[in-house]
């Protein structure tokens, strides 16, 4: 307990809570139980983007290529549903996760077969999957009314009071909580990122433990393609263009090392949470919503400092060297 | 940033082959990067010739330099960032708060000269910023540049929110619209003195020399002397300079300020420098890759655009030639055992 309460997750929470006494002073409507789970429903697909995002990280790679992978998937399920209405959802579900998957795969072969640093990859990867939305839709939208009642209805579904979208992000947390927690290939995420070296002589595979991160990043990409496209009821090349930034942001907020190998899915569910809130709350306390962009920003350069201060207080420092020189071995 | 794009795989690393004697100037030119993106250049220059009529016009090879001059300009300084192990990815927001501050100083009624000086500043402050952070705090110039990216954008966003700044003086439109002699642009002159004197800083001086061995091996420069992080904090403050310089061109160019200005042009400038041959890695690369690669992106943009090609397509080029340029020689190698 002592522990917890000197953790980042601690601090992290501590400043959630302060930010909501502080909208809630002025505006007591925000905290109602009702605003805050559409405020967590809002935050979801932020943040089954961003635990794929970091189990990526956890392993020293980068996923830049999310968003872009979300809007192709979300597009071509928009496109099956427009051509076969009748397409039961589950169906639609499962093309979006194994479309996600595949594109995740891809990015997870470049890294792993042909040793290519993973910003490369999933920068070229996300100009590409891009490109393809507008191959494949000739730059076309699908509307609302191109789209199936079925189709466009699923996320909002309300089950036990809460809609499925919100489910999902429960769903998709304890998952890949679990995952990571419990499952050899979810502690070789934290062995691969925190030491490769070490890694590899225990045994495990730096490069197919890369691959299925990244593979599970696109799966979950992916879905989050469905679920965004119903919610918002369109699709189109440029929906969630940038928005891989964001997902970044919430891990680094979220005291996930971009170092490797140091991070929790608590810490994420928190910083997710508190970019949620900051978008939420802008236009109640009639804030304009282009600051918002301003503020996610200063929030990833004072996570990222207090991070690494915290980090450094232990005596890190002559680890630092070692740290700094092993991938550069690797890299000869 | 070697922390995070090292792709650390010991168990596939060879030993270095050390050859017992070094190639001549001549093997050494013909087994170069820079060779086989020149030949490149070359065959998408044919091909553009022989796919569209209006190719080989003066005027349109000329107009052609713009799709690259201000990517290029950044790429430059970022070429040399890169090698020595850092990143900045904020590049194209410097852009877009300049542009916003030069448009602001503009509509308060300043002339010409202060623009390009409020310009100048402008990108030189905000790579200090970047710098400040990076070496003075130890944090990941990666995730400090996202950041940024974020912020200097997000400061455009709240100045201007969806409204733009119009009403440049007539004499600032001479950076991006003026011709020196002919077809030969204002631009496209300034980014060969730039490509002249970058080789030289890299290539011809101490403090490139420094770079390079800052990019191989940090610990071992800071031993050897070299003040390791006075140098990065110098490559930031040349990075947000030729930012500035770029946004002077584009606004100049454009004739008009939006927050989204130059938005998604960090990841072009990224692929420009990786294209030229510099390793991602740090601690290899060459100005004049860097100035091939531009023609290379330049004649392609222009050449696709000419055949009516969308902008999103050409993209995808870029994307597959970002990969393609690593995964080939990587995947020849492998091929041949």
């Amino acid at each position: 307990m002592t522990r917890f309460l000197k953790s980042r997750e601690a601090m992290l929470t501590g400043a959630i809570l302060a930010l909501l006494a502080l909208i809630a002073s002025r505006f007591p409507g925000f905290i109602a139980p009702g605003n805050l789970a559409r405020v967590f429903t809002d935050t979801s697909p932020l943040l089954i983007l961003a635990l794929g995002q970091t189990v990526v990280i956890l392993t020293r790679c980068i996923d830049l290529s999310v968003a872009a992978n979300l809007a192709l998937s979300g597009m071509v399920c928009a496109m099956l549903n427009a051509a076969w209405p009748g397409l039961p959802v589950p169906v639609i579900l499962a093309v979006a996760v194994t479309l996600g998957a595949i594109m995740g795969m891809a990015n997870g072969i470049l890294v792993w077969k042909l040793q290519i640093p993973p910003i490369v990859v999933t920068l070229g990867t996300m100009t590409i999957y891009r490109g393809i939305i507008f191959l494949i839709s000739d730059g076309a939208w699908v509307n609302a009314h191109e789209m199936s009642a079925a189709f466009t209805g699923f996320p909002r579904a309300s089950l036990l009071g809460l809609p499925v979208l919100a489910w999902m992000g429960i769903l998709a947390t304890a998952g890949v909580a679990l995952m990571i927690a419990r499952t050899p290939l979810g502690r070789a995420f934290y062995a691969v990122g925190g030491n490769p070296h070490a890694a590899v002589y225990t045994g495990l595979s730096v490069g197919r433990t890369q691959f299925w991160a990244f593979t599970l990043s696109g799966a979950l990409a992916g879905l989050t393609g469905y679920l965004w496209v119903a919610r918002y009821a369109v699709a189109y090349v440029d929906i969630a263009a940038g928005f891989e930034l964001e997902v970044v942001a919430a891990c680094v907020i979220g005291g996930i090392s971009i170092a490797g190998g140091a991070g929790t899915i608590l810490g994420t569910l928190l910083g997710a949470l508190f970019l949620g809130i900051v978008k939420n709350a802008l236009p109640v306390v009639d804030v304009s919503p282009f600051w918002q962009m301003a503020i996610s920003g200063s929030a990833i350069i004072v996570a990222v400092t207090l991070n690494t201060r915290s980090a450094r207080t232990k005596g890190r420092i002559i680890l630092r060297s070692a740290e700094h020189r092993a991938p550069e071995g690797a890299a000869a | 940033m070697t922390d995070l794009s090292a792709n650390s795989a010991p168990q596939t690393a060879p030993g270095r082959h050390i050859p017992d004697r070094l190639q001549g100037p001549g093997a050494r030119l013909l087994a170069s990067w820079e060779l086989l993106l020149l030949l490149v250049a070359v065959a998408i220059f044919i091909a553009n010739s022989l796919a569209s009529p209006y190719f080989l016009n003066a005027w349109n090879l000329s107009d052609a330099t713009f799709n690259f001059t201000e990517k290029a300009m950044i790429a430059f300084a970022m070429a040399l960032l890169i090698i020595a192990g850092e990143i900045d990815l904020s590049v194209a927001s410097i852009i877009a708060l300049a542009s916003t501050a030069m448009g602001a100083a503009a509509v308060a009624g300043f002339g010409m000269p202060a623009l390009v000086l409020i310009g100048l500043v402008t990108g030189v402050l905000c790579g200090a910023f970047n710098g400040v952070l990076v070496t003075r705090l130890g944090l990941p110039s990666i995730v400090v540049t996202i950041g940024t990216m974020s912020l200097f954008r997000g400061i455009s966003f709240i100045v201007l929110g969806d409204g733009a700044y119009r009403g440049y003086p007539a004499d600032f439109s001479y950076f991006g619209q003026g011709y020196v002699v002919w077809v030969i642009s204002f631009e496209f002159v300034l980014f060969a003195l730039l490509a002249v004197a970058y080789h030289v800083l890299l290539h011809r001086s101490n403090f490139g020399r420094a770079v390079f061995a800052i990019g191989n091996n940090a610990t071992a420069a800071q031993f050897s002397g070299i003040r390791v992080e006075r140098v990065k904090f110098i490559l930031f403050l040349l990075t947000g300079l030729m930012s500035g310089v770029a946004a002077i061109c584009l606004t100049s160019r454009l004739g008009s300020t939006r927050p989204s200005i130059a938005a998604g042009m960090e990841l072009e400038v990224v692929t420009m420098v990786v294209l030229g041959g510099v390793s991602i890695l740090g601690g290899s690369g060459s100005i004049p890759g860097v100035v091939i690669a531009a023609f290379v992106m330049g004649l392609v943009t222009f050449g696709l655009g000419l055949l009516n090609v969308p902008g999103i397509v050409m993209s995808i080029f870029i994307g597959l030639m970002l990969i393609g340029v690593i995964a080939l020689p990587r995947l020849w190698q492998m091929w041949r055992g």
